[in-house]
């Protein structure tokens, strides 16, 4: 084997095993890389109860309730849990019912109590006269309202 | 494999890196000029975001060119490594400091659209964090590359860091598949097709060919400038021992 071909198999070779343990290391650390909990996992009782912690999700058609003054209370559901969540602040310009939004906070009995919530965009990108026509001719398959 | 070894003799690379550098140059201008007019006047706001999505046009083709300049160099550094081949290296060195400014660019302008649409400038969720990472892995290439007496020293290290930390190019781009994040999945290569109008995809096509160009322009320019400075090293070399 000429020293040029012995090089090249050490570095295929040292890079295919960087690769299986960046692998191994990501994958143990899962649980930290997840930037976000989902409704699923409040209802399956898989978070922390004396912790902060992020829950996300789509705000709940109809669930936004802004009488309480400066605190608004609302759901956030992944289509098939959802955990009520109360919040007092400024809310992001995306924030509105049907969209993604991230907040942190805590788990008080079975309210979550944020104490920050930020907006979730979605891949999608149109002009505001497509998102009408998409709504009217009832292709709309977005989140976001 | 014999007409690249063809392009890898510095003298032939100078006569037509000079040849080619103009047009290249002319060529960049051209894409941003109509680029820019297009991300910047003629193309629509976004349903969402209003005009905030024009950072979008200068964000995403610098992240694509990050993560382009990036793969560039560890190619260039295991050509260089494996076949010792003294352009490669060259094309290396000079990628490096373009790719950190595209990856600083990309963290900037993301930083200024993350604070009024998700409502904050910086989270530490997988994407911007491994994007971070990239940031500190360009610097800390130039870094050590400059920390050697020998300069073949310092070409060798640096290359097996290049190579070593290509691991967080596909992390960089898989994040937003893998786990759940802030940052929103790719728009434009998916499975699927591109989830983007199609009169906000050209404007971000040209930006991207702009990018792309001026990229090639700036490396050739870099590149004829390292094999001089070697020249000249290696002249006052000879000079010094005479």
């Amino acid at each position: 084997m000429k020293r040029k071909h012995k090089r090249l198999t050490f570095v295929i070779i040292a890079l295919l095993l960087l690769g299986g343990a960046a692998a191994l290391v990501l994958s143990a650390f899962e649980e930290n890389i997840v930037f976000f909990m989902s409704p699923t996992d409040v209802a399956a009782d898989k978070v922390p109860h004396d912790r902060r912690f992020r829950l996300g999700g789509l705000v709940e058609e109809g669930s936004v309730d802004r009488s309480a003054g400066k605190t608004v209370t609302f759901r956030i559901t992944d289509l098939s849990n959802s955990v009520n969540v109360s919040y007092t602040g400024i809310l992001p310009d995306l924030f509105r019912e049907g969209q993604g939004v991230v907040s942190e906070g805590k788990m008080v009995g079975n309210l979550f109590v944020a104490d920050e919530v930020l907006a979730k965009h979605d891949e999608n990108y149109m002009p505001p006269e497509v998102a009408d026509a998409l709504k009217k001719s009832g292709q709309w398959k977005g989140n976001a309202k | 494999m014999k007409m690249l070894h063809q392009f890898a003799n510095p003298t032939r690379f100078l006569r037509l890196s000079t040849r080619v550098e103009p047009w290249a140059l002319v060529v960049t201008v051209v894409c941003f000029a109509l680029g820019l007019y297009y991300a910047l006047f003629s193309s629509p706001v976004d349903y969402q975001q209003g005009h905030t999505v024009r950072i979008m046009y200068i964000h995403v083709p610098a992240a694509w060119m990050a993560l382009f300049c990036y793969t560039a160099m560890a190619v260039s550094a295991a050509v260089a490594l494996i076949w010792k081949h003294a352009l490669a290296d060259v094309a290396a060195k000079s990628t490096a400091p373009i790719g950190a400014v595209f990856t600083l660019l990309a963290l900037v302008t993301g930083s200024l659209w993350g604070k009024p649409m998700w409502g904050t400038w910086w989270v530490w969720d997988a994407r911007l964090t491994s994007m971070l990472v990239l940031f500190f892995l360009y610097l800390g290439y130039m870094a050590l590359r400059d920390a050697f007496d020998d300069p073949a020293r310092g070409a060798r290290a640096s290359s097996i860091l290049v190579i070593v930390g290509f691991v967080n190019v596909p992390i960089i781009k898989f994040s937003v598949d893998w786990w759940n994040t802030l940052h929103q999945p790719s728009s434009v290569f998916r499975m699927g097709g591109p989830k983007i109008h199609p009169d906000m995809l050209v404007p971000l096509l040209l930006m991207a060919a702009a990018f792309q160009f001026y990229y090639f322009w700036l490396l050739l320019v870099r590149m004829r400038r390292e094999l001089m400075a070697q020249r000249l090293r290696a002249l006052r070399h000879r000079q010094a021992e005479h």
